[in-house]
């Protein structure tokens, strides 16, 4: 049964290239079956390789699967293999059990659009090379997924194209990221110059072997690979892609935030949490960044108006959350709060959709309102998730797994009490932001007529991630045995929170967040506007509402300059070069076409003079 | 035996004969004959120095000579009747269109 591992990412990939070569002569129907059909039958591999994994797991811990060399140069041997531990196997479960979901949701979402076909064969390329990042056996075979991801975001973000808006936030996701993947790929070369390999069991080996703990090397492979990390993750400082992803259809930004792309950064440091064991200072600067990240897009999803903007900026604080559990060593709490986040916000996402297209594509949470009776199915489902994403203490599956990573920040050697009141704080906003939106989308008055109602390809994907995001937390012990496999378990040190406290904290500032936006946005909705009437709060609005102005930062300090060099040097300096020896080749061609006279005998007195000349040289020489 | 100082001289005179020919003259058919009188030239000094060597090579090459000069004299006419319909007149100096 492992040995079906394969299918896994070769069925999407399939089922895009299907997609790609015939798809636009199929039927919609069609065209969705395969599409759709595609991800099931690798969510149904997936789930039985699982199955068979948890009775009998390999006795090493992992199973490797080698389909043939990719490039054999010397020693430089990576291979087509995939590596199914504990951890991959929990991220492509729910990887391809998510996207399924949200396959089956955009076949009713995508109805009518003419790019239906292209539209799944971008999806499927998406999970396909999402499932190969997270399977490969080496770093090689994963920086093609990698690269694939970022590929299909790009494609995705901007798959309504005829609006120029969408490309060019395309090209944004596409290039922000493209500055991280440079800093992993010079990692990589780090890694392989020093090591010798690519494997990524050999690396973590070698580097246990031959790096002592807080060596120059380690601390430069940890910092590459976290570059890498963050840009693909949206997280500081290279975060601005994310929000303007929002251009490309709804079920895009749900696989993007929640199965394919943003976790994968999140999977490669603890896919490499060797490097960052060894490397202290770059395990610490994972954890400044995630903590930054979550307080700051915490601070700027508050100000936002576009319902799928909150989403965004609530997705980069997530996962600066997960960032944080990775920073403090609880490894496993990163990977839990993966998948818990992935279920709520999949749904949230999804139900926003619902909301979107019932309201002619309405964004504007304020010309939103009384949505409650309208869109029961999106009200309950958007509330459960909302709970998740917010931490509703005890029922809900964001509340364990964020519960646990703050715990964990408590009591981690790394970690410590600024970073636990830092993540405190961030659970006031997420409840704050949380509640707010939905409190402005669902409740006070009708203010946009309901035109359209989901049917149950869109409704059902949504009520099995409800209640996904409800149940999923409750396997925490579990979970956390199957993790201990494959990661390291979490070293207890430090201020001897006890869980208790924790999570009663944690339950009052979810409150206190949930009574606040109650306060402010249902009975006295004057109070948001009054707030930003004096100078103080409408700087702070705009600047919470720009992201903290990083886009207006990178402007100034990289796209201008950049701009002005290239108005500058507009005719190329190299180039000049070539158009010196282009101008002086045509100079001589002019010259030597001056003696074209088409004059017969001045021809024949050349060519007579010529032959005198030429044979008195010989004659004389 | 035929002097061969002597004999190279006239060829020498003839040849420059026809150079002079072919670059003063501006009609045609009077550049074709120089150019027949430059072949002729070269052709006695072929014979001339065969006469030296006592081999018959030289005269061979004459004869050599006489068919080229034959074929080119008409495709030569060829090219003048040609031009002559071209452009009504068959000064060089009035058919230059091939300029550079």
């Amino acid at each position: 049964m492992l040995g079906l591992l394969w299918l896994v990412p070769a069925i999407p990939f399939a089922g895009a290239l299907w997609l790609a070569v015939v798809g636009p002569r199929l039927r919609e129907r069609a065209v969705a079956v395969i599409g759709t059909g595609s991800i099931a039958a690798a969510t149904i591999v997936s789930l039985l390789i699982g199955a068979q994994f948890l009775s009998s797991p390999p006795a090493s811990g992992a199973y490797t699967q080698t389909l043939w060399t990719w490039v054999g140069v010397g020693t430089f041997q990576p291979g087509i293999a995939f590596y199914l531990d504990a951890l991959s196997l929990v991220m492509v479960v729910v990887v391809t059990f998510v996207s399924f979901l949200i396959h089956l949701y955009s076949t009713e979402f995508m109805h009518g659009d003419e790019g239906y076909s292209r539209f799944f064969a971008y999806m499927n390329l998406f999970v396909a090379s999402m499932v190969t990042l997270l399977l490969a056996d080496n770093l090689l075979l994963l920086y093609l997924g990698w690269e694939g991801v970022g590929l299909c975001s790009y494609l995705l973000i901007g798959f309504w194209y005829k609006d120029t808006v969408n490309g060019i936030a395309g090209q944004k996701a596409f290039i922000v990221t493209r500055a991280g993947d440079t800093a992993m790929a010079v990692g990589l070369y780090l890694l392989f110059h020093n090591l010798g390999t690519l494997r990524i069991q050999d690396l973590m080996q070698a580097a246990h072997d031959h790096w002592a703990v807080g060596s120059p090397l380690a601390v430069a492979a940890g910092l590459l690979l976290l570059g890498g990390a963050v840009g693909k993750s949206a997280q500081l400082p290279l975060q601005t892609w994310l929000p303007d992803a929002m251009a490309g259809p709804t079920p895009t930004s749900a696989l993007i935030h929640a199965a394919t792309m943003v976790t994968a950064g999140v999977y490669l440091i603890a896919r490499t949490h060797v490097v960052y064991e060894l490397a202290p200072a770059a395990q610490f600067a994972v954890a400044m960044v995630g903590i930054l990240t979550l307080l700051m897009a915490g601070c700027s999803a508050l100000t936002q108006w576009d319902i799928k903007r909150v989403l965004a900026y609530s997705t980069i604080s997530q996962i600066g959350y997960m960032f944080l559990a990775l920073g403090v060593g609880a490894w496993g709490a990163a990977i839990f709060h993966f998948m818990t986040h992935a279920f709520f916000k999949a749904l949230l996402f999804l139900a926003s959709g619902i909301v979107i297209e019932a309201l002619h594509h309405e964004h504007n949470i304020f010309r939103m309102g009384g949505l409650r009776k309208e869109l029961p199915v999106a009200f309950w489902t958007f509330l459960a998730g909302g709970c998740a994403l917010a931490g509703l203490p005890l029922i809900t599956a964001g509340f364990y797994s964020k519960d646990l990573i703050l715990w964990s920040t408590a009591n981690s050697p790394i970690g410590g009490a600024l970073l636990w009141v830092g993540g405190l704080i961030g659970v006031l906003f997420t409840s704050l932001y949380t509640f707010r939106l939905i409190f402005l989308v669902f409740f006070g008055d009708v203010k946009t007529p309901v035109s359209h109602r989901p049917g149950m390809t869109m409704g059902g994907p949504v009520m099995v991630l409800a209640a996904l995001a409800i149940i999923g937390g409750f396997v925490k012990g579990s979970f956390e045995t199957l993790m201990t496999t494959a990661l390291p378990p979490f070293h207890e040190a430090g201020l001897g929170v006890s869980e208790l406290v924790s999570s009663t904290v944690a339950g009052v500032a979810f409150a206190l967040g949930l009574v606040v936006a109650w306060y402010i946005w249902v009975l006295h909705p004057a109070l948001a506007d009054q707030a930003v009437e004096f100078s103080g709060g409408r700087l702070l609005h705009r600047f919470w509402f720009s992201d903290w102005g990083m886009d207006w930062l990178y402007d100034r300090l990289l796209v201008r300059p950049l701009v002005w060099a290239a108005t500058i040097n507009k005719n190329d300096v190299i180039d000049s070069i070539y158009d010196g020896i282009a101008a002086v080749t045509t100079t001589f061609y002019r010259a030597a076409s001056l003696t074209e006279t088409g004059k017969l005998r001045w021809h024949a007195a050349w060519i007579a003079g010529g032959t005198v000349v030429t044979l008195a040289i010989v004659m004389l020489l | 035996m035929l002097p061969i100082r002597e004999g190279f001289i006239v060829a020498g005179i003839l040849f420059t004969l026809g150079v002079v020919g072919v670059l003063v003259r501006r009609n045609l058919l009077f550049v074709l004959m120089s150019i027949e009188i430059m072949l002729n030239a070269a052709g006695l000094a072929f014979v001339i120095a065969g006469t030296r060597w006592g081999q018959p090579d030289g005269q061979v090459m004459f004869l050599f000579i006489l068919a080229m000069a034959a074929a080119e004299v008409s495709v030569g006419l060829g090219l003048v009747l040609e031009l002559y319909h071209q452009f009504k007149t068959l000064d060089t100096d009035a058919i230059s269109r091939m300029k550079g």
